[in-house]
């Protein structure tokens, strides 16, 4: 599903050329958990910002479903994440005006989904992820755990075939973080292609492979 | 995205800021306003000059002697000739002419009126009967000069509402003898007082027969020929026949000028179309300056909201949604603060009509939507800079920071 070729990506910082990603080739199959470890500055989020295509490279190629999304312009970008890529932030950036049914109706409403069917489809997004009862609260009403329900719900709303979530317990506390990880590994045991960054050893230990990243370059790669 | 939807989240985040949403759309709202107010007032002025000349007759030709030439000597400096004057027998000829409704002739001069011990000057108006409906007076008592041949010199004359009050004060005016100059002249009318109409003052006036007044003042020329059109479509007509006639009637020699009403009346439409044009244009300025209020205002926001564009960015927008996102904010702003503008400047309108009930003070149409307009487009335009900007955010980085 994910083809990485030989990808690289330097940042400049001050008059210094930081290698944030060296010539990183990667190859996910559909249906995979792959959890992302190591230090900070490693390139993991480097990593994952060039899988949602937020970031470009600065060479090498990336294929998705078998198409070079390398070189797509902005509105081409935009319509691949809209339709394939859900992501799941550590800080969960949900939009604090808007209620939980309306953060997530947001990608269907960039997709222009018409608003009775999006209507209905939030409704489903929301009892898959128990928050139901929710569905008009506003973010500052609901508990970490929660958000971080309503993010998935969210990233779930366009059915992508791949999720990519940054430290998505990283905010949360152990328990909450565990039903967090099940509603994950839900979604992944239904056929959806999961990518995680993370610190937490327990999550790394539950994916099907883990990646060790180091100084921008994959120094580990297995079950 | 739908452009409803696109209008319903820009509305959202406005609503999100009700205070800060309000004070701009005011900001917007003082420039609409102070355009659709200055413009009624500018629109007011000028139908207040044209009504004035409305009053006058629009059908109404003036002749007279001399040609109008653009070099600053008289013509007849040049040529040792003078130019030749008006006379009576012309006016009797041009009231005979097609299309003419009434035709009067007028001298005017100064003169002492006195009665017994009372006198002043007063400018003297010798002229005919038809010269009270030709200048769209008011008779207040009596009759106005005699109808019959204009070259009868009946010692009658009509006194303004004014010359009356100071000769008679409460007393009984009509039929008692004024004398003028060097001559009796019995009164049999008073005009009813009418004030200023142009600059002339029709109750400072006194009215003999042309005739008379020729007398008095040792002439055999007019100062004017006053010519009523049969309608506005003949006066074009009536202007060419009377030039003809007197081209005719002074050897061949085109000597005099007539001036129509609509002419004068055009220059002064020009004028003050302009003038309201002028502090039209003066007020869209702070529109202008709205506009950048807006822009600042909007791109503390777009620093504001950078996580919220790169969520927006992450979930699938591309740099178009979120440019028309926040064009759309300017824009709904722009709408609020046109409206807010509208209601203020009519509101104002009104009152100043109230304040000054002889000014028609309307908002002109053209007025009001162009103000409209340019608050829209002036906001739109202002939003670009910081919309762009939006649009052009790196997500990566709005999302990394918290």
């Amino acid at each position: 599903m994910i083809e990485l070729d030989r990808l690289s990506r330097t940042f400049q910082v001050g008059d210094q050329h930081v290698h944030a990603l060296r010539e990183v080739s990667l190859s996910i199959a559909a249906g995979e958990f792959v959890s992302i470890m190591g230090p900070s500055g490693s390139g993991k989020s480097t990593l994952l910002n060039l899988l949602g295509l937020l970031d470009r490279p600065d060479s090498g190629t990336y294929r998705l479903d078998g198409a070079d999304v390398t070189d797509l312009g902005d509105a081409e970008t935009a319509r691949v994440r809209r339709e394939k890529i859900g992501f799941v932030f550590q800080f969960f950036h949900l939009v604090p005006r808007l209620t939980a049914a309306g953060n997530v109706a947001l990608p269907m409403l960039l997709a222009g989904v018409a608003p009775a069917e999006r209507k209905a489809r939030v409704a489903q997004l929301l009892a898959d992820v128990g928050l139901s009862e929710r569905a008009d609260h506003l973010p500052s009403q609901l508990s970490g755990g929660q958000l971080q329900r309503v993010a998935i719900a969210r990233a779930m709303s366009m059915s992508p075939a791949l999720l990519l979530a940054d430290e998505p317990t990283g905010n949360l506390d152990r328990a909450t973080g565990r039903e967090v990880l099940a509603l994950l590994e839900d979604l992944n045991q239904r056929g959806m292609t999961l990518i995680v960054v993370t610190h937490d050893q327990e999550i790394g230990a539950r994916a099907g492979r883990r990646i060790v990243m180091e100084d921008g370059r994959v120094v580990e790669d297995g079950a | 995205m739908t452009l409803r939807d696109t209008l319903a989240l820009a509305w959202g985040s406005l609503a999100h800021q009700p205070r800060r949403t309000l004070l701009i759309a005011l900001a917007m709202s003082i420039g609409v306003g102070a355009v659709v107010v200055l413009t009624a007032l500018g629109e007011g002025a000028r139908r207040y000059v044209l009504e004035q000349f409305a009053s006058l007759g629009t059908n109404l030709l003036i002749v007279l002697p001399g040609r109008a030439e653009t070099s600053g000597m008289a013509p007849g400096v040049l040529t040792g000739q003078t130019t030749r004057a008006l006379t009576l027998a012309d006016a009797d000829a041009v009231m005979r002419l097609r299309g003419v409704a009434r035709a009067a002739p007028l001298n005017v001069g100064v003169a002492r009126v006195s009665r017994g011990g009372l006198s002043r000057e007063v400018v003297l108006l010798g002229s005919t009967a038809d010269m009270l409906e030709i200048r769209h007076m008011r008779l207040g008592q009596g009759r106005y000069l005699p109808p019959g041949p204009s070259n009868q010199a009946t010692p009658v004359c009509v006194l303004g509402e004014r010359i009356r009050a100071e000769l008679f004060g409460a007393g009984n005016a009509l039929g008692e003898w004024v004398r003028i100059g060097d001559r009796r002249f019995r009164v049999v009318g008073i005009l009813a007082s009418q004030g200023q109409q142009m600059g002339f003052n029709t109750d400072e006036t006194v009215a003999i027969p042309v005739a008379a007044a020729q007398q008095l003042f040792n002439t055999e020329s007019l100062f004017r020929i006053l010519v009523e059109a049969r309608g506005r479509a003949a006066v074009p007509e009536v202007r060419a026949s009377v030039l003809e006639l007197l081209k005719t009637r002074h050897e061949g020699e085109a000597d005099v000028t007539v001036i129509t009403q609509d002419a004068v009346l055009a220059t002064f439409d020009r004028i003050l179309t302009a003038l309201t044009l002028a502090v039209a244009g003066i007020a869209a300025i702070s529109l202008g300056v709205a506009g950048v209020l807006i822009m600042n205002v909007m791109l503390v926001s777009v620093a504001q909201r950078r996580s919220e564009i790169g969520l927006l960015k992450a979930l699938g927008a591309p740099a178009a949604s979120v440019r028309r996102l926040f064009l759309a904010e300017a824009g709904l702003i722009s709408l609020l603060g046109a409206a807010g503008g509208l209601i203020l400047g009519l509101a104002a309108s009104f009152a100043l009509g109230r304040i000054y009930p002889a000014l028609p003070i309307i908002p002109p149409l053209w007025a009001v939507a162009a103000a409209v307009a340019t608050a829209l487009v002036a906001g739109m335009l202002f939003a670009w800079l910081p919309a762009r900007r939006a649009a052009k955010l790196d997500a990566a980085l709005a999302l990394a920071r918290r």
